[in-house]
């Protein structure tokens, strides 16, 4: 299995180019690698701090700032007002005076009462003006519903971030990823929105305990395959892993890519694999509207047309806000039978 | 504070800034119609004395942060007019590579780092960067100046109270000149005193003359250095009005939006006039220093507009530089 890590090379931090490289079998979950990798930062960086609704208290956001408020002190790690339009902004000044502002926004409905700082600024601040100055900033947010959260509390929202010039998009999908990934959008320069996945949180790897970066922009060729390609995001990434083994059996052999960057896309990866198969399915954690599903789609007709042997199919969220009763979130949420149902479609 | 002296420098200083300001928006006045500033500007003129009086209290290192209406805060705070005035033409030696035009502008080498033109838009930056004075401990002090329409907007409020609980060193400065666009403060505001939101946000709010340059210079200094010492933020509420029309060289006489006896009366309590009969009248400075400080104004917009003129446009290709 390829990883396709290329390495960077910043602040004299060792970067594994594979996985291999890493010797050690230490497993920790999704939310472990995230706390690891602020702590890493908090305590290498003296310009990183971490501020947000709640990251102080006993729940710890998820468990992935439990207790760093204790270990890097009450200045660094701070709870703040349910203000996150001002704490956008003031995440941008502070990182135009220097600083590496992590901001934690627990659930992405939130953000959109910051979308003006977000938009209007963050994205612009650097274009804007010519270049001459920058706001290297992490937002970071969680999607993924489940329990009846509902309409205003597991909209995937990620799309709309990718839809303006000037923000980077990233959405990991495993422990592995999630560390190496974050410690590269904060040592970015541009503003980052950093989306986590909360049915992810449990999820094990094998994470390297020393900091390592994984570049933005780079996705992962997860499985190699001949006949059909899919392209996932985030958890689409463990569905269409699962989807990919019951095919196996059935003599479907799966390539499967993550794109763990929505924002810039990896246009190479994605071109190659279907080149290659000649058939895709995109699997996006978003709405099928004006998403990633329809970016890649048309991607795909516009510079993989003649590699084509039949039609694009995608599998992401209904245009119809999140409901709340079991039976219709479970109608709401795609699983890999899905998946599967997509794949013997495009396959037929 | 009410009896500081103001030493002679300082006032030379702020008469230059003050007809700095005036020339530099005049020019434009002149030349707009010509259609080759082609940006939207709003002008400065009648409330040069808030700027001057602000950022004559102010290290280069300070950070200001400004609105739509940035000319005068950024002259006040000592940028070259030469990379202004090719903004406004869209070269590519504009302060912000062209990019930006009149409301976008950026002087990092000023602690100008960009203003925004979103109502409210720059304040919450604002207070960013005062947090990380704070954080780094460098005594940086940050002023952010707004018009009373920024303060019908919520994030107005989420950055007093921020600023205030935190206890950062920032200046609020409320330039209230009585109208948004074309909507008066009555139509907008349920109570007119601006300064006493200060109040619920256990902060100093207080009301000056917007027109009284020496005036501002004495609050200035006093919370200014407040916020240096570590005492937090202050609302200070300066009163002014607008001369020109919201957007544009025009007047709002010729347009019809605005009763003209009014426009008169704030015409007479000119910033400019008052502070020239203030120094005159009691002999702080002499009538040829005035005169001399215009005749060096002349030639120094005219040398920014001469090398605005001649610079180059961007490149078409510099459209896909510096998104990230
Ligand atoms: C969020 C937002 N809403 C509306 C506008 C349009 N607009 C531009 S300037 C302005 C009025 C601003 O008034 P004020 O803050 O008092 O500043 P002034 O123009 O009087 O200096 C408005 C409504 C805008 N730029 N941003
Ligand atoms: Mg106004």
């Amino acid at each position: 299995m390829s990883w396709d890590r290329v390495p960077v090379d910043l602040s004299g931090i060792r970067v594994l180019t594979q996985k291999d490289e890493f010797k050690g079998e230490r497993v920790i979950s999704y939310r472990e690698a995230i706390r690891e990798a602020l702590s890493s930062a908090l305590g290498r960086d003296t310009r990183v701090f971490i501020f947000g609704e709640g990251v102080d208290d006993p729940g710890g956001v998820f468990g992935t700032t439990l207790n760093l408020h204790k270990e890097f002190g009450q200045e660094r790690v701070f709870d703040t007002p349910i203000c996150e339009n001002a704490l956008t902004g003031i995440a941008i000044g502070a990182s135009l005076a220097g600083l590496r502002p992590i901001l934690v926004q627990m659930r992405t409905d939130f953000m959109l009462l910051s979308m003006d700082q977000l938009m209007n600024h963050a994205a612009k601040w650097k274009y804007m003006f010519g270049g001459k100055v920058s706001v290297p900033m992490v937002v970071r947010t969680i999607i993924g519903g489940g329990w009846g959260s509902a309409a205003q509390h597991s909209q995937p929202l990620q799309g709309l971030f990718t839809h303006i010039p000037g923000l980077k998009v990233v959405m990991p999908s495993t422990a592995y990823d999630a560390k190496g990934l974050l410690l590269s959008s904060i040592h970015n320069e541009s503003p980052v929105v950093f989306v986590e996945h909360r049915w992810l949180y449990d999820h094990k790897d094998i994470v390297p305990p020393e900091p390592y970066f994984i570049p933005l922009g780079k996705g992962s060729l997860r499985r190699e395959g001949k006949d059909l390609t899919l392209i996932a995001d985030s958890f689409m990434v463990i569905l269409a892993m699962a989807a990919a083994r019951v095919l196996e059996k059935e003599g479907i052999d799966i390539e499967l890519i993550d794109l763990r960057t929505i924002k810039p896309l990896d246009y190479d990866l994605i071109l190659n694999s279907v080149k290659k198969t000649g058939r895709a399915v995109i699997l996006d954690f978003g709405y099928k509207f004006c998403g990633i599903s329809s970016e890649v789609s048309s991607f795909l007709m516009e510079n993989a047309f003649e590699h084509l042997e039949t039609s694009v199919l995608r599998v992401a969220l209904p245009d119809v806000p999140t409901p709340a009763s079991p039976i219709l979130e479970k109608a709401y949420y795609s699983g890999e039978e899905q998946i599967i149902t997509e794949v013997k479609r495009v396959l037929k | 504070m009410k009896n500081l002296v103001i030493d002679t420098g300082i006032l030379k200083k702020m008469y230059y800034y003050l007809v700095k300001i005036r020339r530099f928006e005049e020019k434009i006045i002149e030349l707009y119609p010509q259609q080759e500033m082609r940006c939207p500007v709003h002008l400065y003129i009648g409330q040069e004395a808030i700027a001057v009086g602000f950022c004559a209290n102010l290290k280069k290192e300070d950070y200001v942060f400004s609105n739509h209406r940035n000319h005068g805060h950024l002259i006040a705070k000592g940028v070259d007019l030469k990379p202004m005035f090719a903004e406004l033409y869209g070269k590519i030696t504009g302060c912000s590579k062209g990019k930006g035009g009149s409301m976008h502008m950026v002087f990092p080498e000023r602690s100008i780092m960009g203003t925004s033109s979103i109502v409210g838009g720059g304040i919450p930056i604002a207070v960013g960067t005062a947090l990380a004075s704070k954080m780094n401990r460098d005594e940086r002090v940050v002023v952010v100046f707004f018009g009373d329409g920024a303060v019908d907007e919520g994030v107005f409020y989420e950055s007093l109270n921020f600023a205030s609980l935190k206890k950062l060193p920032i200046v609020f400065v409320c330039e209230n000149n009585f109208y948004a666009t074309n909507s008066p403060q009555e139509n907008r505001q349920v109570n007119p005193d601006i300064y006493k939101i200060a109040d619920f946000f256990l902060m100093p709010g207080v009301c000056v003359d917007g027109n009284d340059v020496l005036e501002i210079y004495k609050i200035a200094k006093e919370f200014i250095d407040r916020a240096k010492h570590g005492s937090g933020p202050s609302l200070i509420e300066a009163r002014t009005y607008r001369w020109k029309t919201h957007v544009g060289p025009e007047t709002d006489i010729e347009k019809g939006f605005r009763d003209e006896k009014e426009v008169a009366e704030w015409v007479n309590k000119c910033p400019l006039k008052k502070f020239e009969e203030h120094v005159l009248r009691n002999n702080l400075l002499e009538k040829k220093d005035l005169q001399e400080v215009g005749k060096k104004i002349e030639k120094e917009v005219q040398e920014a507009l001469d090398f605005a003129l001649t610079s180059r446009y961007p490149e078409e290709e510099d459209l896909y530089k510096d998104v990230y």
